[in-house]
């Protein structure tokens, strides 16, 4: 950095931006809870900041499947359907095989789509954005027939997912105890293994690294397989957060798991990104949802101003962090 | 030559700079009508830049183009054809997804002239309403002929239009553009084969360093001239420095031979061995089949004939991982292709090593810092310019691309013309590490644009010429007006004539 000091303070200032492009995501975050406040004094307290980090963990769970695809440059949009599908599955199965096979029952679909997703993308080469809206559609389909041969038994949700899901001591959720060492997992995954590297090298040239000797399909095979595993853990999150199993319960989450990806600062171009920053990008979409909410403002202009701060974010960040 | 006539086409004293290249700083070129001219001149002399001026792709920085005498300001290539003056390219310019007779309509041509000419060019019978795409190459290129010539061009501009064209076409093709003259059509010719320029060709116009240096009449031994122009006779004590002899070749087994290795219409029969501790050189002209020799042996494409042997194996690629698992890395010649330019120096070089899935676990940070930055040392990478390998100089990045399979232990490199468009520094550095690499026991398979490199690095060299290999020398015997005569396939005739 001896370069740096000879240069001026505007340069200086977006150097670190781009070596630390979390930084002003975590300044923004604490913006909007500080605006918060001030519009409606009081709300920022333990119950509140409880309450955000759990609505934000699983959102971020499922971000996390569109950061690890986007940085090859693909997207899943199939994780909704999967969590959907691994939640249902979950509650119709707790009274037919007790909670530990049901647990194992409701994550195989997931799985199972997945390793389809990969198929599709790394050895038939369709583009991601097309095989995941497919296969997610198709998952869909699937449900809806299972829900007609289950229709008698009723569902459940399992006294340890509510607990999970709902709980919290102080400010601290019980879901913390799921989340953080599985964000560590996906850090050190991405920083320091070797599937990590790949990643990123696949998103930022493909050629180069077949030149390298990677078989670009074993890394999409293995990738969208993980997602769609990740997808189906926070299926059941979702089960024990919202505990109302319903055909729907996790699709409506797909678009923000995206935009909170996009904001986190990943490309969607593949090579550039961080989970750190998707974290804080699901956590500054949550307080905004908050935010909007306690406003009162009518449900069709808060939907437009959620479309319109979301770009507006994207496009600042990008400027900041982006070099010219 | 300097008759009192006005040229149909004139170009003088045009200049072109690109940032700090100057591709042309005088080119001049003269075309009356009824003459076929042949613009000579080796790799980067400024032939492209002069067909675009002309063309009116770019615009020149100064100088004239004429037109009868008229000046010439071609805003885009539009212009020029309206002009009269008409390109055929060695790619198609016809859209692959429409039909023949759709191509025809995008550039308002008339079906019977262009149906006349092709059955004067011999393929008289292909209908008019397949698709172009389906077409092989070598009938795209007489279709874009026949689309030139039925629009009944002033000046034909042919670049390299008979590259890779089967023989009884191109002898077609010839007599079709002899015919021209009559018609008072005038026509340019560029070609990297002196046998044709020699069948049609009244002049010849040669370039060096972007300079007009030489307009020739076309006479029997005029060759020899030309490639002494072209080299600008600047055959130095160079080639007098070599590296070492060739009989020090390490015996046994070689490490690589090439069987008899054929890719499409491009690579033919070409059988070679690159032995332990060997430099060896790789010289062709543009197009002659080179790109796909490096693209069988590195894996990327299967040979349609032939085979490699490593180390007296029969080995079979499928991917380029196969490749490396055999202990062949490729370096291509275009650096971007070969790079992560968003990651960092580390991840560019140690990219190879995660690349089997047994390795997609935790990172050694230890031992891959270790080695990455022995590849550092060895290659005097400048890494100064820390994190992305886009903030690297070209030559520095060019390093990575090396450095990668120097730190990865592969015992033969395929590399590329790896100096082209990097400083002569780098270039410098680059010669005694690859003899360096040699002498520990590793084997290269060089590929340069650059003849006056190879005696510098190669022990020995093979020359490729439409295709096959047409003369091996051993480097030291190799200047470089002996290697440009045998890349433009006059190998034979000098050496009957010496």
């Amino acid at each position: 950095m001896t370069v740096a000091a000879a240069e001026g303070p505007a340069i200086r200032i977006k150097r670190f931006l781009s070596e630390y492009p979390v930084v002003p995501l975590i300044l923004l975050l604490a913006a909007l809870v500080v605006a918060l406040e001030v519009i409606r004094p009081g709300i920022v307290n333990e119950r509140w900041i409880a309450n955000t980090i759990k609505f934000a963990i699983p959102l971020a769970m499922l971000a996390s499947c569109q950061t690890l695809t986007m940085l090859t440059g693909g997207i899943d949009l199939s994780v909704g359907t999967i969590a959907t599908i691994s939640s249902f599955v979950m509650a119709t199965q707790v009274p037919l095989a007790g909670t530990a096979s049901a647990v194992v029952i409701a994550l195989v679909p997931a799985f199972l789509l997945g390793l389809v997703n990969g198929f599709g993308v790394g050895i038939c080469r369709v583009h991601p954005l097309i095989m995941t809206l497919g296969t997610g559609l198709i998952g869909i389909g699937c449900l809806q027939v299972y829900q007609r041969f289950v229709i008698a038994t009723g569902s459940e949700v399992p006294d340890f997912l509510a607990w999970l899901g709902t709980g919290r001591i102080w400010i601290l959720p019980h879901s913390l105890l799921l989340f953080v060492p599985f964000a560590v997992a996906v850090v050190f995954m991405l920083r320091r293994t070797g599937f990590g590297r790949l990643l990123y090298a696949l998103g930022d040239n493909e050629n180069a690294s077949r030149l390298s000797g990677v078989r670009g399909w074993q890394v999409f095979l293995a990738l969208y397989a993980l997602s769609g595993l990740i997808a189906g853990i926070t299926g059941l999150l979702y089960l024990g957060l919202i505990k109302a199993p319903s055909l729907s319960l996790v699709e409506p989450r797909l678009l923000p798991a995206v935009a909170a990806a996009v904001i986190g600062g990943t490309s969607i171009f593949g090579g550039r990104g961080t989970y750190s920053g998707t974290i804080v990008g699901a956590l500054i979409l949550t307080v905004l949802t908050t935010m909007l909410t306690v406003m009162q403002i009518p449900e069709g202009t808060r939907r437009l101003l959620f479309g319109v701060i979301i770009l507006a974010v994207t496009a600042i960040y990008l400027r900041l962090t982006e070099e010219s | 030559m300097s008759d009192e006539r006005i040229p149909l086409l004139e170009a003088s004293n045009v200049t072109k700079i690109f940032g700090a290249v100057r591709a042309l700083t005088s080119a001049s070129l003269e075309l009356f009508s009824g003459e076929i001219v042949a613009l000579l001149g080796a790799n980067g002399a400024g032939k492209s830049t002069l067909v675009n001026v002309l063309t009116g792709a770019i615009r020149p920085d100064s100088g004239h183009v004429r037109i009868r005498g008229r000046e010439f300001k071609a805003a885009s290539p539009t212009d020029a054809r309206q002009s009269g003056l008409i390109p055929v390219y060695q790619e198609s310019s016809m859209i692959p997804d429409l039909s023949v007779a759709d191509n025809l309509r995008l550039t308002n041509t008339e079906p019977a002239p262009f149906r006349y000419w092709l059955g004067e060019l011999g393929i008289g019978q292909l209908g008019l309403d397949e698709e172009a795409g389906g077409l092989p190459l070598a009938t795209l290129r007489i279709l874009d002929l026949a689309r030139a010539l039925a629009s009944e061009p002033e000046v034909l501009l042919l670049d390299e239009m008979t590259a890779a064209l089967p023989t009884d076409l191109v002898r077609k093709v010839l007599d079709v553009i002899r015919s021209q003259k009559a018609r008072d059509c005038g026509i340019i010719f560029i070609s990297h084969r002196f046998v044709e320029v020699a069948a049609v060709c009244d002049r010849a116009s040669v370039l060096r360093d972007g300079r007009t240096v030489g307009n020739l009449a076309i006479e029997p031994g005029v060759e020899d001239r030309i490639v002494d122009m072209m080299l600008g006779g600047s055959i130095d004590a160079a080639a007098a420095r070599k590296a070492k002899s060739a009989d020090d070749r390490a015996p046994g087994l070689p490490r690589l031979s090439a069987k008899g290795l054929s890719a499409g219409t491009n690579l033919a029969d070409v059988s070679f061995e690159l032995h332990r501790g060997e430099v060896l050189g790789v010289v062709a002209l543009e197009g002659q089949g080179q790109d796909e020799l490096f693209e069988v042996l590195s894996g990327f494409e299967k040979p349609s004939g032939g085979f490699i042997e490593v180390e007296g194996n029969k080995v079979s690629f499928e991917h380029p991982a196969d490749a490396i698992e055999a202990g062949l890395a490729y370096v291509p010649g275009d650096r971007a292709a070969a790079l992560l330019m968003q990651r960092s120096v580390r991840e560019n070089i140690a990219l190879p090593f995660s690349a089997q899935v047994s390795a997609w676990g935790a990172i050694p940070v230890k031992r891959e810092g270790e080695r990455v930055a022995e590849a550092i040392e060895r290659l005097q990478i400048d890494t100064r310019a820390q994190g992305e390998v886009r903030r690297l100089s070209g030559g520095n990045q060019q390093k990575v691309t090396i450095g990668r399979w120097i730190a990865t232990g592969t015992k033969t490199l395929l590399l590329f013309d790896p100096t082209r468009g990097i400083d002569i520094r780098t270039k410098r550095q680059i010669y005694p590490l690859m003899r360096k690499f040699a002498k520990q026991g590793a084997s290269v398979l060089y590929y340069s644009s650059e003849l006056e490199e190879i005696p510098l690095v190669c022990d020995r060299v093979i020359v490729i010429f439409s295709g096959r290999i047409v003369d091996t020398f051993n480097a030291g015997d190799a200047d470089e007006s002996t290697l440009m005569r045998a890349a433009h396939g006059l190998a034979l005739s000098s050496a009957e004539a010496a």
